[in-house]
């Protein structure tokens, strides 16, 4: 290389870097999409919310393949973001291998735990917050029987549908509780024509209350449901008003508040490995407007019992990722 | 015939094709309220403007190497191997295995290995299509389309079900011993005095591209076997009439196409992810019909092409990362430069042969 290329070269980084003010955060979003009113869609809106308060700015990618998330991680790393926060298990093993490469840069992961000392890892206690929803879909439930449709069939996933059956076997044990995953690879957060598919194949089975924990393909699952004039569940994001008077609640869960606080700590931004749960209002379900008449005073009275006795250590949620089993059909 | 000087065909032609292309894609990033010449230069810096720009780049023209070689070989014998996806989807497979099967003590004993895994798994990837083409006369070109979708799903219930390390959620393999991490330039430029990126993915596979491209001029113009190939391509009866056996010749192109794009793996698979994921071609085994197209189906051209291609991936990339351009508006640029070298190349050839005709005419 010549020196006239290294000068350009060198200019073109500074050119780079120069664009964005140095330690601007970033956000990479998970497949499945920025915009699924859902879990990635979560991510956005912490990094909205940081962005309105503080009038930074941060930088983006939706990611559309496997093999990009490498380099989108690297990128950002290399262009000196900081910190750089993720959506999503897949990136466990990328991260493992960057992180180390980049000692000054602090990285957050939600959804898996990587253990490096420039890492925050934030799980949730999706199984308590599904127990709640799961208790509410069980009261709500004429025909006794409710519904769950999961995403892609990961341990993750089966931790939602076995804390939503715990919750509606909880109020009725006769509740029948059918369970569906839409695939096995990625592709399977963002298909919501299956997802409708699967909640008309439940609804035909006799559900009137049905779960998605899909990402986008739970778009499709809330879209059938309020065709076919029953009860749907949302999940990780408030989706009450996708479908109002028609979505019984969603089950949320912190991720906006996990990307909100990593890019208001910056560069002091404390790592290791958080776990939030009901206690520490990691998870939970939306109450609004959309969905107050749906909701009786009796299934707040019975859900806020639960919730107290699951942080009090009285009623123990059967975490399905624990040992890969669910006590519960 | 041909009334084009040769430096005409390969050079003014597709310089033609790529000037309409990047005009009509500026037209494009106009239209949506961008400034095209920023998102030019982005693109430039972003895939040359330094060695770790450079490593990225390389690192895709190589996938693009093996792809658009494995299309052109096929394409001597009037083959169209469109199946270079699910060919290098296999090939992948053929390293992982070999990758995972045995503890590696160096790279150099596990290269090896790992390529003629890529290599045998591509082939056999491509020889049933073949044989089907050749005994049976189904045509190539629905048969390595439809082994494509095979080859995707079959890794896919491998993955899931079989290959996915226990406790992981991640459908990928293990992550690849230490002994199997090929040097990447940064290793290799090291020992020269010459400071190459470290995190850029450009690694050894990129001389093996180099490697494989030799390879296939001596096999197409120096050997017997690509004489065969290339007279066959020509003229089925002409070729049977000169003594040629058809069968086996198209059977040996097609297996040397899918060796070809099985190789692609080597970079992908061990070279950078260092473990199997799912999409570790994207969309390569395509790139590689439009490389092939571009390059004349001769190894320079393809080389030279699979650059382009190599710098528009990772100029696109950039142009994702950095600006507001949707990412599906990268994927019409790209298209455009395919479109315009690739199936519109008739639209600048024809009157551009019409006008040195008349040139020609004119002094005579």
């Amino acid at each position: 290389m010549t020196n006239t290329q290294k000068v350009l070269g060198a200019a073109a980084a500074l050119a780079l870097t120069g664009g964005t003010a140095l330690a601007d955060p970033a956000l990479i979003y998970d497949l499945g999409g920025k915009y699924d009113k859902s879990f990635n869609e979560a991510a956005f809106n912490g990094a909205e919310r940081w962005k309105a308060e503080t009038g930074g700015t941060y930088r983006e990618i939706e990611l559309q393949s496997e093999a990009q998330r490498e380099q989108a991680l690297r990128r950002f790393a290399e262009a000196g973001l900081n910190p750089i926060a993720m959506t999503g298990f897949a990136f466990k093993s990328v991260l493992e291998e960057v992180a180390a490469d980049y000692p000054d840069t602090k990285f957050e992961i939600i959804d898996d735990l990587v253990d490096a000392p420039n890492v925050r890892s934030i799980v949730f206690a999706e199984h308590e917050g599904s127990y709640l929803v799961g208790m509410m879909a069980a009261m709500a439930s004429k025909s006794n029987t409710v519904g769950f449709v999961g995403g892609m069939d990961i341990p993750l996933i089966r931790k939602f549908a076995c804390g939503y059956a715990q919750g509606a076997k909880a109020v009725d044990p006769e509740t029948t509780v059918l369970q569906n995953m839409t695939g096995t690879t990625a592709e399977a957060w963002a298909d919501p024509v299956k997802g409708s598919e699967l909640a008309r194949a439940q609804i035909g089975q006799g559900a009137d209350v049905i779960f998605a924990a899909a990402g986008t393909t739970g778009l499709g699952v809330l879209q059938a449901a309020a065709d076919e004039g029953i009860l749907s569940i949302g999940v990780d994001s408030n989706q009450n008003h996708l479908h109002p008077g028609q979505v019984l609640t969603s089950m949320v869960k912190g991720v906006d508040v996990a990307v909100y606080s990593a890019f208001k700590a910056g560069d002091a931004l404390e790592t290791g490995m958080f776990r939030l749960g009901l206690a520490e209002d990691g998870v939970g379900y939306a109450m609004d407007d959309n969905n107050k008449d749906l909701v009786t005073p009796e299934m707040i009275d019975a859900v806020e019992a639960a919730k107290a006795k699951i942080i009090s250590g009285e009623i123990a949620v059967h975490d399905y990722m624990s040992d890969n089993t669910c006590p519960v059909k | 015939m041909s009334a084009m000087p040769k430096w005409a065909d390969l050079v003014l032609i597709p310089l033609i094709s790529l000037s309409l292309a990047a005009l009509l894609s500026a037209l494009v990033i106009l239209g949506i309220g961008e400034d095209p010449v920023a998102a030019v230069r982005m693109m430039v810096t972003g895939a040359l403007g330094s060695t770790y720009a450079w490593g990225y780049t390389l690192y895709y023209a190589t996938n693009f190497i093996f792809t658009g070689l494995a299309v052109s070989v096929a394409f001597h014998a009037r083959l169209f191997n469109i199946g270079g996806e699910g060919q290098a989807t296999l090939g992948g497979l053929g390293v992982a295995l070999v990758c995972l099967a045995l503890p590696w003590p160096h790279w150099a004993l596990a290269l090896p290995a790992a390529a003629l895994g890529a290599a045998l798994f591509g082939a056999a990837w491509a020889a049933i299509p073949a044989w089907l083409q050749a005994r049976r006369g189904s045509h190539i070109v629905i048969t390595t389309i439809m082994f494509n979708f095979i080859a995707a799903s079959l890794l896919n219930y491998l993955l899931v079900n079989v290959l996915r390390p226990v406790g992981s959620m991640d459908p990928s393999t293990a992550r690849f011993a230490d002994g199997t991490h090929l040097p990447t330039l940064h290793d290799l430029l090291a020992p020269f005095g010459i400071a190459f990126s470290k995190a850029a993915p450009a690694n050894i596979s990129f001389l093996l591209a180099l490697a494989a491209s030799v390879a296939v001029w001596l096999l197409i113009w120096r050997s017997r076997l690509g004489y065969e190939i290339r007279a066959l391509g020509h003229s089925e009866p002409a070729a049977i009439y000169a003594g040629i056996r058809p069968v086996r010749t198209v059977m040996w192109a097609m297996l040397i196409s899918g060796a070809l794009a099985g190789l692609m793996a080597v970079n992908t698979v061990m070279g950078e992810a260092e473990r199997l994921v799912l999409n570790s071609v994207e969309g390569a085994g395509f790139i590689g019909i439009a490389v092939a197209l571009m390059g004349r189906n001769h190894p320079v051209g393809v080389f030279l092409a699979a650059i382009l291609f190599g710098f528009l991936y990772q100029g696109g990339a950039e142009l994702a990362l950095w600006t507001d351009i949707p990412r599906e508006l990268i994927v019409v640029i790209q298209a455009l430069v395919i479109l315009f070298t690739g199936a519109l190349d008739n639209m600048v050839r024809m009157p551009l042969e019409r006008l040195f005709l008349a040139l020609q005419k004119g002094p005579a």
